[in-house]
């Protein structure tokens, strides 16, 4: 053990064996080069909820486009009265409605509907509010604050009372099909991703890499299309994926309220909304549809939540 | 073992023995710290010193039992007064925080909760240490942080402070249960030089008051040395060479430290040559650079009486006029490099972005090659923009996290729509090649190199128009001492190769000394001095730049000649 003496500093030096000397700076060469996407996905691959909730939508997508895959009955055409109510029977698993449909079949053909609602309300919102947003955000000043106003009045609005009005008016009412719910959900869901793109444009605006490429020579909308707006994308793809989850849910409670889809379009909003009356006597007809609604909701809102962490800029490594 | 209390009064007061701490993480355990010792005795100064991510601050940490939750003392010892804390539990640790072992954290901006005055803050630390806590001992502490008319201090908020003022504040905290160990984690990073200096002072004289010893973390050896009574070198994590300050700096042995010691920018350092202009000619080393040679009136940027006035919103249409720029003129000579420094809030970096155009000026004149640049139709902006291309302080936010290294340096190229693909690619490899980086970073990302990586990319990509003035705004302020000596020798050897101009802003003297031939010292908006390197420096006409000069850590050690 050394002494300790107030007055002697021992000089000690390091062997140089032990702790060898690199050159200042070195690159390291023999890692494999990584985009922040490509590590996102990296770090998505791992996680289970990723993983479970990717199966699942990818399960409902092929549903969706291939109903007939998963299905031999035809979901209207073989409808009888004698099967009202009817329990489960041999190529009927989920058994009949009070119509006497099959409801596995409109189970499976149902999915169409919400699917396609949800996809291009979310398109839509993307698009407008997206664009809105980002526009506002590069510019700032008096179109923000236009943009900002306008929003907030849309905002401001409950989604359902608002939905209510515009499928009461007369091109609406006279008009309803999945494009008329769609327009609907876009009108009342576009502020929010506007404020969600203002908000990661602003943050992104004034970095010194816009700044760079700015003195580069980089005109100001290119600079926003190339260097801002795919750095403000990643909360905007998290809220989107939200979003179709949502959407979902809101046309089958516009169908459930019969200001939705109309009745001969197959949807599990107009499902849930025909087994209300057999509620007592028959609860797996409002059952199934339901579930069916949960489980996509809920895969898209596990995506949205395992999205996050992977593109959370506190999370990124520097 | 962990049970001896009483401390012998010759014994050290903190004692680290062989500790090692990994960090576990998705890839497995990274060590972070191997071997480390070192020794504080009773009252006694010691600092760290060592680069980011040599493990420094982990080793420090460890002592207060404040390491992150991924990271483990695996081996080792850490003995406090006798006490091994490595096996003391979270009690015991919580019982030696703040009343024996006290720290004084880096950042003074992100460390006073913003949403509480300054008073109770001071007061929840005495109270949590079971002292008196009443208004009166609130105000003594922030009195003995040297903190004037206390009582009212008390009352305010963070925000009301200045980063001087926070950073007392703290070391107020840090003090006010009179701990016998102070962990002073990087204390004045953040704040100018000047600042620095007296919060130093002010952290001595208190210290050396109550006895208690510091344990000093810092990335900067001139300041370790000057503060210090012994110094301890960390590098990847293992300690390198310790020993008295005085001694590793004029007799280091190992060769980082000596690396350390060489790269270490001071004012007595020299200009630096590009090491083939040295190699040609030896003799122009002594002679000062071009200067006098040239002195035809060739110059690449005039700015005359530049003033920028910002206006403030004071509420409901009204504004009130803040002069960021103050009648500045200035000349750069083609070739050389004329830094302008100052304080933060002087309006160097204003200066920057008007000359670069990023800003109007309020009035006054920019020339650049005896065109104004005020009457400049959007294709000849286009053009200048080619001839004068900026780098920025931030190495991790001046390149696109989204563009890979080849996208980034060839951005300029597609933008002034500059050769076909392939004699791009070409340029891009030569850039890479120019700035000392393999061409098999070109499909990487920013975000997988080091920050003086960065900047040497940030460097490719302002060269790649081939421009004639680069202004380097703060460029090197964010790296380590070797990698920023690494940056400054590659800008030299820049200029020389290419015959660059430079505008250079910085704050630090130290860093002027070694890169320019000319200076510019603002202060609030005015230029207050300007001349070349050598007189600025050597012979100072206002009392601004003298107290610049004299805050410079290291400025009052004597070095042995072939060092500096």
């Amino acid at each position: 053990m050394p002494e300790h003496r107030r007055d002697y500093i021992e000089h000690y030096v390091a062997p140089i064996e032990e702790t060898p000397l690199q050159a200042t700076d070195k690159v390291s060469e023999d890692v494999q080069p990584l985009s922040l996407w490509a590590e996102a996905w990296r770090n998505l691959r791992r996680q289970p909820l990723f993983v479970i909730a990717s199966v699942l939508i990818l399960l409902i997508v092929v549903v969706a486009l291939f109903p007939a895959l998963f299905t031999q009955t035809e979901p209207n055409a073989n409808c009888q009265l004698a099967n009202s109510d009817g329990g489960p029977a041999p190529g009927h698993p989920l058994g009949f409605t009070i119509q006497g449909c099959d409801v596995y079949a409109r189970l499976i053909y149902g999915t169409r509907a919400s699917l396609t609602v949800g996809i291009f309300a979310t398109l839509g919102t993307l698009l407008i509010g997206g664009t809105l947003g980002a526009i506002a955000g590069f510019h700032g000043g008096w179109l923000d604050s236009v943009i900002a106003r306008i929003g907030d009045v849309f905002f401001a609005l409950p989604l359902i009372l608002g939905a209510i009005i515009i499928m009461q008016l007369p091109f609406f009412r006279e008009n309803r099909n999945v494009w008329t719910v769609v327009i609907t959900l876009v009108v009342f869901g576009w502020p929010q991703v506007a404020r969600i793109t203002r908000g990661a444009v602003i943050s992104v605006r004034n970095a010194d890499f816009v700044t760079a490429a700015r003195s580069l020579g980089v005109s100001r909308p290119a600079a926003l299309v190339r260097h801002v707006i795919p750095n403000a994308l990643a909360p905007v793809i998290v809220v989107a994926t939200v979003n179709l989850g949502i959407f979902i849910v809101a046309e089958a409670t516009l169908s459930f309220l019969g200001i939705g889809l109309p009745p001969d379009v197959m949807s599990w909003g107009n499902d849930i909304s025909a087994a209300q009356v057999s509620l007592r006597s028959n609860p797996s007809t409002l059952l199934w549809p339901a579930a069916a609604l949960s489980v996509t909701v809920l895969s898209f809102i596990m995506l949205g939540d395992a999205l996050r962490d992977a593109l959370d800029p506190k999370a990124r490594k520097r | 073992m962990t049970t001896i209390h009483e401390v012998n009064s010759t014994g050290p007061l903190l004692e680290i023995r062989d500790l090692a701490i990994n960090f576990s993480s998705s890839t497995g355990d990274v060590p972070a710290v191997r071997n480390a010792h070192l020794t504080v005795m009773p009252g006694e100064t010691v600092a760290i010193v060592g680069e980011s991510g040599s493990g420094k601050s982990t080793t420090a940490l460890a002592a207060i039992g404040l390491l992150p939750e991924n990271g483990r003392v695996t081996g080792g010892r850490i003995l406090f007064a006798g006490e091994d804390l490595t096996q003391a539990g979270p009690k015991r640790i919580m019982e030696l925080r703040g009343n024996s072992i006290g720290m004084v954290p880096q950042d003074p901006m992100s460390n006073l909760n913003p949403v509480w005055k300054i008073g109770p803050q001071i007061k929840e630390t005495l109270r949590a240490n079971g002292l008196p806590s009443g208004p009166d001992d609130v105000a003594k502490v922030l009195s003995e942080a040297g903190l004037p008319d206390a009582e009212r201090r008390a009352r305010q908020f963070p925000h009301e402070f200045s980063g001087g003022m926070r950073q007392r504040a703290l070391i107020a905290i840090g003090l006010s249960c009179r701990p016998k160990l102070l962990i002073a984690d990087e204390p004045t990073s953040a704040l100018d030089v000047t600042v620095q200096r007296q919060i130093l002072d002010h952290l001595e004289t208190m210290t050396a008051e109550l006895g208690t010893a510091v344990l000093l973390i810092t990335h900067d050896l001139g300041l370790a040395a000057e503060r210090a009574r012994k110094v301890v070198v960390m590098y990847k994590g293992q300690v390198v060479e310790s020993g008295a300050a005085q001694e590793i700096l004029t007799n280091p042995r190992h060769p980082y430290t000596k690396r350390l010691v060489e790269a270490a920018p001071s004012l007595s350092s020299r200009r630096i040559q590009s090491a083939r202009a040295a190699g040609v000619d030896s003799a122009e080393l002594l002679a000062p650079p071009v200067e006098e040679a040239a002195a035809a009136a060739d110059n690449v940027i005039e700015v005359q009486d530049l003033t920028k006035v910002f206006k403030l919103r004071a509420g409901f249409g009204k504004s009130t006029d803040f002069t960021a720029v103050d009648g500045v003129s200035f000349a750069i000579k083609r070739g050389t490099t004329t830094a302008v420094v100052g304080e933060s809030g002087s309006g160097k970096s204003t200066v920057a972005r008007m000359v670069l155009n990023l800003e109007a000026p309020t009035s006054g004149r920019i020339l650049f090659d005896g065109v104004e640049m005020a009457g400049l139709s959007r294709g000849e902006l286009l053009k200048f923009r080619r001839r004068v291309q900026p780098i920025f302080q931030d190495p991790y936010g001046s390149l696109d996290p989204m563009y890979n290294i080849f996208r980034t340096i060839e951005e300029p190229l597609r933008v002034h729509r500059i050769g076909d693909s392939r004699s791009r690619e070409a340029k891009v490899r030569k850039l890479l090649d120019q700035v000392a980086l393999p061409a098999s970073v070109m499909r990487r990302f920013p975000n997988e190199l080091s920050g003086g990586q960065r900047q040497r990319i940030a460097i490719a990509r302002a060269l790649a128009l081939d421009p004639e003035v680069v202004i380097c705004d703060e460029a090197v302020s964010a790296l380590d001492v070797l990698v920023q000596d690494q940056i400054l020798n590659l800008l030299a050897e820049l200029q020389h190769e290419l015959g660059l101009s430079y505008l250079f802003i910085t704050h630090d003297l130290a860093v002027v000394r070694q890169i320019a031939d000319h200076v510019c010292v603002m202060e609030k908006g005015r230029l207050v001095e300007a001349g070349s390197t050598d007189t600025v420096f050597d012979s100072p006409r206002q009392d601004y730049t003298r107290d610049l000069l004299a805050a410079i850590p290291g400025a009052r050690l004597e070095l042995p000649p072939e060092v500096a």
